[in-house]
This record gives C-alpha cells, sequence and structure tokens, in this order.
C-alpha cells in the first residue's frame, strides 16, 4: 500500500512478518469469541424476551388489584397502611464471567426468613383487595430479579459483541491486508536491490577484466 | 449486599415499598429531580433500579450512561398508566447492537 511508508529494509520484513503472524491469529481468536458470544446471547435474549412480557402482564395484573384496592378505602388509610414496610430485600451481587463479559448474578435474601411476610398492616381497616394485590407484586418479585439479571447480562453481552465486531473487522479488513502489501513491497524492493547489486557486480566485472587484459585495444588492433 | 430502588410516580410504585423495595416517587415531569435521584441512587448501594417507564422517557441519557457499566442494572417497568412498549422496545436495541439488525421479532 502506497499510502504508509515503510523501510525496506531486512528488519522491518522480520517485523512485518511477526506482526502479520500475530494479526493471523489474533483474528481467529476473536472470530471465535464473537460467535460463541454470539451463541449464549442469542440464548439469553429469548429468555430475556420471554421474562419481560411475563413480567410486563404480572405487573399489569398487580397494578389493576392496586387501583381496586385504592377505590374501597381512603387515601390515609392506605398510606399509613403501607408506611412502614415490614419486609426488606437485599440483594447479594455476584458475577458470572461468559467470554470476558463479566454479567451480573444476583442473589436475593428478605430480611425475615418468611418471603411472604409482606403484610405491614393490620387487617382492621383496609380492605381486602390491599392483601390479594400486595400478594400479587410479591408472587413476581423473584422474576423481576431474575429479569433485571438477565437483561444486564444482554445489555453488556451486546456491548461487548460489538466491540469483537469491531476488532474482527478491523483485523480482517484493515490491519492484515495492509501488513500483508508492506510484506510483499518489502521482499520487492530487496529483489530489486539485489539485481542491481548483481548487475553492478557484472558490469564492474568486465571492466576491471578489461583493464587487465586490454580486450577493447585487441579487438581494435585485429581488425 | 445492596438494595433495590424503584423510581416513578407515586401511584404506579407504592405497592412495592410493601415488599421491601426502596421507591422514590417522582411527581409530573420533573426531569432534573429524577435525574439526580437517578444519579444518587446509582452511586449508593442500589444494583437494581426499577424505573416506570414514564419516567425513563424523562432520562434517556442517564439511563445510557449506566448501560454498559457493571452495576446498577436500570429495568424498565410498565406504569399504571400502562404500558408503551418501551421496555420491549429496549431489548429490540440490544438484538440490534449485537447483531445488526432485529431478527428475532419481527
Amino acid at each position: 500500500m502506497a499510502s504508509t511508508q515503510v523501510n525496506p529494509t531486512r528488519m522491518e520484513l522480520t517485523r512485518l512478518k511477526k506482526k502479520l503472524v500475530t494479526a493471523v491469529r489474533g483474528h481467529r481468536l476473536l472470530k471465535d469469541k464473537r460467535d460463541e458470544l454470539m451463541r449464549e446471547y442469542l440464548d439469553l435474549v429469548r429468555e430475556n424476551m420471554d421474562l419481560r412480557k411475563k413480567v410486563e402482564k404480572g405487573i399489569r395484573d398487580a397494578n389493576r388489584n392496586f387501583v381496586l384496592a385504592r377505590a374501597g378505602m381512603s387515601e390515609e388509610t392506605l398510606k399509613t397502611a403501607l408506611l412502614t414496610p415490614k419486609q426488606e430485600v437485599y440483594l447479594k451481587t455476584s458475577t458470572r464471567n461468559v467470554m470476558s463479559v463479566d454479567i451480573p448474578v444476583y442473589d436475593y435474601t428478605t430480611r425475615t426468613a418468611d418471603r411472604n411476610d409482606i403484610f405491614s398492616y393490620g387487617f382492621a381497616y383496609t380492605s381486602a383487595d390491599l392483601d390479594g394485590a400486595v400478594q400479587s407484586l410479591s408472587d413476581i418479585l423473584p422474576d423481576m430479579i431474575h429479569l433485571a439479571e438477565v437483561e444486564k447480562s444482554c445489555q453488556m453481552m451486546a456491548a461487548e459483541i460489538e466491540k469483537t465486531r469491531r476488532r474482527v473487522n478491523a483485523l480482517e479488513h484493515v490491519i492484515i491486508p495492509e501488513t500483508q502489501e508492506g510484506i510483499r513491497y518489502i521482499t520487492m524492493k530487496l529483489d530489486e536491490n539485489e539485481r542491481s547489486t548483481q548487475v553492478r557486480l557484472m558490469k564492474v566485472k568486465d571492466m576491471v577484466l578489461n583493464d587487465a587484459h586490454h580486450y577493447d585495444e585487441r579487438a581494435a588492433a585485429g581488425a | 449486599m445492596v438494595k433495590i430502588a424503584v423510581m416513578g410516580d407515586y401511584d404506579s410504585i407504592y405497592g412495592f415499598s410493601a415488599l421491601g423495595l426502596s421507591i422514590f416517587p417522582i411527581e409530573g415531569q420533573d426531569a432534573e429531580k429524577a435525574s439526580a435521584i437517578l444519579r444518587n441512587l446509582a452511586e449508593n448501594d442500589f444494583g437494581i433500579i426499577y424505573i416506570t417507564e414514564e419516567t425513563a422517557a424523562l432520562l434517556p441519557k442517564e439511563i445510557a450512561k449506566y448501560r454498559e457499566r457493571q452495576s446498577p442494572a436500570i429495568i424498565l417497568i410498565p406504569g399504571v398508566h400502562g404500558n408503551t412498549g418501551a421496555g420491549i422496545e429496549g431489548v429490540k436495541k440490544t438484538v440490534e447492537q449485537a447483531v445488526g439488525s432485529d431478527i428475532l421479532f419481527e
């Protein structure tokens, strides 16, 4: 490639050859990484979609229950009932390494051992609908947490796939052809130099021999 | 140990407080306040932040910023006023980013 100036020396040639070997190996590895990431990702994203549909439906139903519950009691009673939550959710996060992407793994614990210990109010002043509404929301909480895990993983893997693909393409379409071009240029230049040295030597040899044996003068005398 | 936050209008999220999640009501279209709260939550100990789709629509930039970071996970949920489809849209966007085109759900 004429755009990049390379020094036509043997040292440069060795350097470029080494670079080509590394680039080819890196290209192969990155391509494998991309394929494997893509496979994992496609499984994950399907799960993500199903979970999301399920969670959205669950929340929609729960919201409907809450609207009903709200209709049956006064605003103040409702706020008081939910003012001091009894339960608390703690999340333990760890990571799992998939093809050098650290995707999160969430593990949740509740403050009290019983996960259904969610009613922070006495049942005397609230409507029964509220109990059902809180329960329905509580039922989808595990799915919601799982959704968070899966969706975050998908987002991170998508970013990593994009990055890897860009690297693969850069190696395949820019670095490797450029290096090959450089190697070809240097080899041709070196061959050319060698030929010109050869010709110069032959010429010099002719001149030296002529000086020693006076071929020209003899030829002129003989004629 | 980290906690879980829920952001959105009060009507959509008050139920979550009974489950032990921390709720942060955002009233109206106050994007500035919402982004301040979100930043505060993200810097502190919250591993998952659920945001209603309506509130999320106010802060696309902030949410995009946390997309590729490992923590927190920002997850859109439908609010009480219905589903805008932004959550599904987000999943499609990751597919597009990874694959190049939306191959799963036409």
